[in-house]
């Protein structure tokens, strides 16, 4: 076992450097020389000379590659142009948010989606099925803005349940801070249901067929734990698979979802960057955001040794 | 009575021929309400400026933030009056929202077709030369690699980042990068599992040239996913530009577009909720449509799938 995460984790070395000189370029592609947009409009030729020299841009592209991910690694991602602020200490800021909406997210799909699969599968054919799949296709056709402004326009405005916008830390008081997260959680869990939802469907229905299932049903036990113990656990693979997937579109759904909600995350910081073009800012979240994508999808990986004992590495 | 056998067995060989799918297809709901539903929009595109449409550029500071269905009342120099409805209300410059919304169904599908156009035409080049020539399969995919481990919006928005002024072609190539390994894929296993057949080894055998395999013998294999995953990128391609404009880093906000109407709508979303409502309306049942036909699609085209769910 331990070989293999060691070997895994190498792995992914390889893609994280496609991806760390992917978000290098990025930088160097842009019209101009990225001191002169460092420097700013005001700054002399001087000034662009020593910012050049500091940031090692007067070197050829290779070393300075070098320069540039020895910095990304020390956890140096340098200064932003636009809040004037290390973008390292940016992103700190702002990652609570993001975090307690992806994970709140998270639980609540896993939670709405595994049980609606699994009773789809169950009962093919009847009401429940049909909403499922109908889910799933509309999941995918509705942007989540689109669900966003469906729900807080309901429950925000007309029925004035929940807050409106906004976030208030969790230090701040738990009560608070739930409130400001159901409906984005909501929102963004949506299209993630609707993935999740037609895997396990789809997963649990073709073991329901498998022999084991019928023998579990001939000794006499119950259909739950049928269900549960005998199809789900061996459905769980590619349920998980698709969690880890998922979690792509759960970035690109934060990005979304904190610009309805007004939630100051990591994924409104993206924006702001994008919009005042503070390509240090853009890069580090890219390659944060990717990173994390990339790590996930490593621990799916090792959960299937757990999940399926038939999985040896 | 051996020809009505061979007649028999004649009729049950072909079942997946493409003869015989194309008699299934009206039985497939999913391909016709998906390809009605976009016949439609295609419709509205195209018939655009006779839909009883203004400018949909056009400022109005009187009629601004009107609410859906408002009239207003012009009296002429005659006496006479003339009524213009807003059947969808104006936005906050006091355009109107119908006819910028009939607009944006251009800008759209434009976006959705030649995303899918192109990310197909460059994975398609990609992954048979992927597929086929051995040593350059691993640096490709490694490349792709690293681009798919790039959440598809933010890639997008990251390039969009990089030019000055985002513009239609900024957009479509931001689109295009993030579906191309995507494609890549897919054509490449398609590939890798024929190029094992015996009919490719045979080509081979013969002596026809590289080139002649994949144009004559591997290429024919790719149309049927591909012609899937193209509905599928096309969809996909018309959400992700909704959600740039809507973000701001999209099309400028003075061409109408789905997104840009929902964008500017998002300030005054309190008080007039149409902004978003019309758009969001018309964008889902777009890419409801495109994503009903390709599901349909894969369901007759691809009879492995169809086992499986």
């Amino acid at each position: 076992m331990l070989p293999y995460v060691g070997r895994r984790l190498l792995a992914t070395v390889p893609v994280m450097a496609t991806v760390a000189v992917f978000v290098f370029l990025l930088l160097r592609f842009t019209a101009g020389d990225p001191a002169a947009i460092i420097a700013g409009d005001s700054a002399t030729a001087k000034d662009v000379a020593d910012i050049r020299e500091k940031l090692g841009l007067d070197q050829p592209i290779a070393r300075q590659f070098v320069i540039w991910i020895g910095r990304i690694l020390r956890g140096d991602f340098g200064e932003s142009f636009f809040f004037k602020r290390p973008v390292a200490e940016l992103i700190t800021a702002r990652l609570e948010p993001t975090l307690a909406l992806a994970t709140c997210t998270l639980i609540l799909a896993v939670l709405i989606a595994v049980p609606l699969g699994v009773t789809a599968a169950y009962r093919r054919g009847s009401w429940i099925d049909r909403f499922v799949m109908g889910l799933s296709v509309l999941g995918f056709s509705v942007p989540a803005f689109v669900i966003g402004y469906a729900l807080m326009y309901t429950f925000a405005i007309h029925f004035a349940w929940l807050p409106v916008q906004g976030y208030q830390r969790l230090a701040d008081g738990f009560g608070g801070f739930i409130q400001r997260l159901v409906l984005p959680s909501f929102t963004l869990a949506i299209i993630y249901v609707a993935l999740i939802a037609r895997i396990t469907r789809a997963s649990v229905l073709e073991v329901l067929g498998a022999d084991h299932v019928r023998t579990a049903r001939a000794k006499g036990l119950a259909e739950l734990p049928v269900l549960l113990r005998h199809a789900l656990r061996n459905a769980s693979v590619p349920i998980v698979t698709v969690i880890g997937f998922g979690v792509a579109v759960l970035i690109g759904g934060v990005v979304v979802t904190e610009s309805v909600f007004a939630i100051p995350g990591l994924g409104r910081l993206t924006v702001d960057a994008v919009l005042a073009r503070d390509y240090p800012t853009v890069q580090a979240v890219v390659l944060l955001f990717s990173a994390v994508y990339v790590l996930i999808n490593l621990l799916v990986d090792l959960t299937y040794t757990f999940l399926d004992p038939r999985i040896r590495y | 009575m051996s020809g009505a056998r061979a007649e028999a067995v004649g009729v049950a060989v072909p079942a997946e021929r493409p003869a015989a799918r194309a008699w299934r297809l009206p039985r497939n709901r999913s391909v016709w309400i998906g390809a009605a539903g976009l016949a439609l929009i295609v419709t509205i595109a195209v018939l655009a400026p006779y839909l009883d449409t203004t400018n949909p550029a056009a400022i109005d500071p009187v009629a601004r933030n009107k609410r859906p269905g408002a009239e207003r009342v012009i009296t002429n120099d005659d006496g006479s009056k003339t009524v213009t409805t807003y059947w969808m209300g104006t936005d906050s410059l006091g355009r109107d929202v119908y006819s910028r919304v009939i607009y944006g169904s251009r800008v759209s599908l434009i976006i959705g077709i030649t995303v899918a156009l192109i990310s197909v035409a460059i994975g398609l080049v990609i992954g048979l030369v992927s597929g086929y020539v051995r040593w350059l399969d691993g640096i490709v995919m490694r490349v792709m690699d690293g681009l798919m481990s790039i959440p598809a919006i933010l890639l997008a928005i990251a390039l969009v980042s990089l030019s000055r002024g985002a513009g239609l072609r900024t957009v479509i190539l931001a689109i295009v990068i993030p579906e191309v390994p995507r494609v890549v894929r897919l054509v490449r296993s398609v590939v890798l599992s024929v190029r094992e057949e015996p009919y490719v080894e045979a080509a081979r055998a013969l002596g026809a040239p590289t080139p002649t395999v994949l144009a004559r013998h591997v290429l024919p294999n790719t149309v049927a996913p591909l012609v899937v995953q193209g509905t599928f990128v096309c969809a996909s391609a018309i959400l992700v530009e909704a959600i740039l404009s809507f973000l701001g880093v999209g099309i400028p906000p003075e061409t109408p577009t789905w997104g840009n109407i929902m964008a500017e709508g998002r300030a005054l979303f309190r008080i007039l909720p149409h902004n978003i409502l019309f758009p969001s309306i018309f964008l889902a049942a777009t890419v409801l449509a495109v994503n009903m036909l390709g599901d349909g699609l894969r369901d007759l085209l691809d009879p492995r799938v169809r086992k499986q769910i």
